[in-house]
Parts: C-alpha cells; structure tokens; sequence
C-alpha cells in the first residue's frame, strides 16, 4: 500500500504542533488553588541553595525561600498545599516551568536578560561570584598564574562563557576541560586533570565542604563574573509574581531571611555536617535594604 | 512559538559564531565516530571469528570479551577509560579524552559486532567449513577464502545498524569533555536561550549523518551481493 502523499505534511505539521505548542497556562495561584498540589522544581547537587539528602528529600537556602512563598500562599488559596518536588536540570528547568510541569524553580537560577523573555523571577536572593577553585598546595593564588593550565569547568553553565571571554581579551592562555555535572568537574580537579576548577562561588564552597578532604582546596583570585540568582516562576503571572516579591521582601526586612543565609552559608550543614563558611559579601548586603530583580547584565556594568 | 534561527549567526564571545561551533562540533562527532568504527570493526571481526574456531581457548577469550564490553553500560565505561584506569596506569594520564572516548566507544561496539560476524559465520552451513577443509585449505585458508566473504555479506545489514548506532552512541563524549554535538547543544542553548532552535540543528545533523551512512552501507551491500544468494537477485 501506498501511504498517501498528500497525508505527509498535515502529519509532520500536527507531530510538530504537539511538540511545540506551549499549553497556556492558567495563573499559578488559581491553579493551586483548584489542584491543592504544587511543583516545585529543586536541584540535585546545587548545594547549599538546593541539593537532595537523598530518598526523594530536597533542601537548601532556596527551598526554604520557597516553602515561605507557599507558607504564604496557603493563607490566600485557604487550604493546604501539598508540595511535589521534581528535580531539574540546567538543561530543563526553563521549559519545564514554562509549560507548566513545574510551578516554582527554586534551584540556582541566573536572572539574565536572554531568560527573562521566557521566564520571570523573583527578588534576587541570592548574588554569586564566578570564582576559581585550586588544590591548596598548587601555589596558584590569581587568575593570571593559570596561563598554560588546564582549566575544569561545568557544560551548561554560564562560567563557561565568561572564560572564553576573559581567554579571548588576551588576559591568559588555557586548556578547558568540561565536566558533565558539578561533581564531575570537582573529580577532575581532584584527580589532577584539571588544575583549576572555576564555576559560582557558592557552588565551589559546598563542594569544597563535602569534599574527602576540605582542607586540600581553596577559592582563590579575582571575580571573574557577577550574577544575580533567584526564584524562577512563569512569566505573565502577576499575581504569583506579587506574592513571591512580597515574601522575599518581607523576609529581608524582617531579617528572617538573613537569618537564613547564615543558617544555610555559616553553620554546618547536611548531609555531612559541614559549613560552607561563605559570608554575605556587599552586593548583597546592598540588595536585602534595597530588593530588585534586576538583571545580570546590570552588574556586570560595574 | 516564535524562531530565532539567526541565533546562529551570533557571536560565542571567543571569535566564532555559533554556527562555526556547531560545524567543528559535528567534525567532533564524525571524528570520533568513525576512529571508534575502525577501532570496532576491527577488533570485533578478530573475536568474532575467534568464537567460531575450534579451539575452545580462543572461544573462551571471545566470549569473555564479548560479555564484559555488551553488559557495562557504554556511559560506565567511558568513566572507567576516563577516571579509573588511568590512576591505575598513570601513564594513561597524559592520553587526551578523545582518545579514551575512542576506545571505550570502539571496544563497546567491538562486542556488537563479534557478535554479528560470529552469528554471519555460524549461519553459513558446516559443509562449507568441511569442503573447504576437504580440499586441502589449511583452517586459516579455508576461512580468509572461504566462510569469511560470505559471513562478511551476509552481516552488512546489521553492521548498518551498529555504524548508524556509533554516531549516536558517540553522543556520550561529551561526559569527558570532547567538544561534540551534544556538548555542543547543552552549552549553547544555555549561553543562547534557545534551546529549540540548537537542539533542532543537531538533531538534523545527526539524522543527515546517520542517514549518509545507511546510503553508503547500502551501496555497499548492493556492489558485494553474490547473485542468486541472500538476498541477491530473487
């Protein structure tokens, strides 16, 4: 038999269709309210903002950020909420927030320009530095001595890009090297193939603090990039929008979320009772007295 | 949705556009591919045959080989190439990834295609074996002029398959850092936005890649067919 021709395009158009097409979602506060339940997407190893403990559990600086936003959402929707967890990746978490599947991203989220044509975020809770992990004994205090090394850094990050910048201004010479998740490229600066591992500060400071040995490793040299880190939720969700914004700044007024940070950042920490020992820095000192969701590109401005 | 397909004409912020990226991205994944192949065809044709001859060590070290390399996931193995011989050798240090992704992938796909070639001979009936034998060929002869040019053709079609399959399965270098199509998609639908528009590109360049192959293969079980057998001619 002969498949009829004229079959052909109306199949692809409508296989395309389905693929493409981007539910239109009702607003996020309504659809709690009817379902009782929420997505909230989390990380697997973004430790300490988000990161599992394993058998399904999640936790972290923004997944207590969040559990405040549905503490205070419960009061609006009038009855519980059950919480599903759904762990994501660099990769998905955009898609998967705009189509629905997940209702709030509560991971390690760079606020950019190109992501807030699909996306919106919160109140920036978060300001991390693009920094450079070194074995203690190599002697390497500043970028400048990488020249002709090997340099590990994360696929899918956007370190990876600022490098490639700092390489192309004539600054250094090196070799980079990718690593397939954080873990991945901590193991090739652990096993030496890498000399140098540089990815956001927080990132290097709770693998550091999870490492076999945390005194072998140091975050040394200049800032490479700055980048504002926050709750992703849909776009066109005033409402949501609102509430999340209204919780954060509640929070860093109140000092609750300072409270927060050093709990997450200065204490020890699960799941091996370590502290990240990372101390608020200035820039976002500056932002709990004065809340934006700016941009990362009006940072790196400065 | 709306496209952005001049994503592509975009700068990557290292003196390329993303388009040239993309180009040295797929000669990443065709270089590793078909190193892997030759690695692959190579080895699997020796154990292959191996299993099929009478003497019961050479099966023994054909069949080992074929279930340690067919039971670890592909993704284990380039991690053991990649992380763990080498601190047993250190020597193996100093051997760049694509290296190491080559003979992972290459002795991954070497067990697929033993088993291939060990099913093309064991097909050919026994009175093959033994008229070759009969006329005086010595075991050696009997298979280079006569079991092994019929197992050979009998078994394009499946090596079809398994060269289709290495151009995908090459897919996992990107794990150890060689800077192929899928590294390629993840790390610049990140620095992009998007992701549509890059995952499409690639997945067109491996269908026209896969399908490239399938052409030739294709042409190439068309030129060796014996008339009158599998397949030729009925």
């Amino acid at each position: 038999m002969k498949f009829p021709a004229n079959l052909v395009p109306a199949l692809v158009a409508a296989l395309i269709g389905a693929a493409f097409a981007v539910p239109v979602q009702a607003q996020t506060i309504d659809k709690v309210k009817k379902s009782g339940e929420l997505t909230m997407g989390v990380r697997e190893s973004s430790a300490p903002l988000s990161f599992t403990l394993g058998a399904g559990q999640f936790t972290g600086y923004h997944v207590d950020v969040c559990q405040a936003v549905i503490d205070n959402m419960k009061k609006m929707t009038g009855g519980n909420i059950k919480v599903n967890y759904m762990p994501v990746t660099s990769q998905n978490r955009i898609p998967l927030t705009q189509n629905g599947t997940v209702d709030m991203e509560c991971g390690s989220t760079t606020n950019n320009a190109a992501r807030q044509k699909d996306v919106s975020f919160g109140m920036t809770t978060f300001v991390t530095e693009v920094r450079t992990a070194v074995k203690a004994n190599s002697g390497i205090t500043s970028v400048s001595q990488l020249n002709g090394k090997n340099l590990a850094t994360t696929t899918g990050t956007t370190s990876v890009q600022t490098l490639r910048k700092y390489e192309r201004a004539g600054k250094i010479d090196f070799k980079e090297i990718f690593g397939k998740d954080h873990s991945d490229s901590f193991l090739l600066l652990e096993t030496g193939r890498a000399d140098a591992f540089v990815m956001d500060d927080n990132i290097l400071a709770g693998l550091i603090a999870t490492a076999k040995s945390p005194a072998d490793y140091r975050i040394v040299g200049e800032v490479l990039s700055v980048e504002p880190i926050a709750v992703m939720i849909r776009k066109d969700d005033p409402t949501m929008k609102k509430l999340v914004d209204d919780t954060i700044r509640d929070m860093m007024r109140s000092g609750a979320l300072e409270k927060l940070y050093n709990k997450w950042f200065l204490s020890p920490i699960p799941p091996k009772n370590t502290s990240v020992n990372l101390p608020m820095g200035a820039t976002l000192r500056a932002l709990f007295s004065a809340p934006n969701d700016n941009p990362m590109e009006t940072y790196v401005a400065k | 949705m709306t496209w952005e397909w001049e994503v592509f004409l975009r700068d990557t912020g290292g003196d390329q556009t993303y388009l040239e990226w993309l180009m040295s991205a797929w000669g990443w994944t065709l270089a590793v591919a078909a190193c892997a192949w030759v690695v692959a065809f190579g080895l699997g044709a020796v154990v292959g045959t191996l299993r099929t001859t009478p003497n019961v060590w050479l099966v023994r070290f054909g069949n080992a080989w074929v279930e340690l390399f067919r039971n670890i996931p592909l993704l284990v193995q380039i991690f053991l190439w990649y992380h763990v011989i080498p601190a047993m050798i250190p020597v193996m240090k100093s051997l760049p990834s694509f290296v190491l992704v080559v003979l992972a992938l290459g002795f991954f796909t070497s067990a697929r295609v033993a088993e291939q070639v060990r099913a093309g001979i064991q097909s050919l009936s026994k009175g093959q074996r033994y008229a070759g034998l009969a006329m005086g060929l010595t075991l050696p002869q009997t298979y280079f002029h006569v079991l092994l040019p019929m197992a050979f053709r009998i078994v394009v079609p499946p090596l079809t398959s398994e060269a289709m399959n290495i151009i995908k399965n090459s897919s996992v270098a990107f794990a150890v850092s060689v800077a192929e199509l899928t590294m390629f998609a993840m790390q610049a639908q990140e620095e992009t936005s998007r992701g549509v528009e890059v995952y499409l590109a690639v997945t067109g360049l491996y269908i026209v890649t896969a399908m490239t192959i399938n052409r030739i293969m294709a042409y190439v079980e068309k030129r060796v067919r014996v008339p009158g057998y599998v397949g030729g001619g009925n």
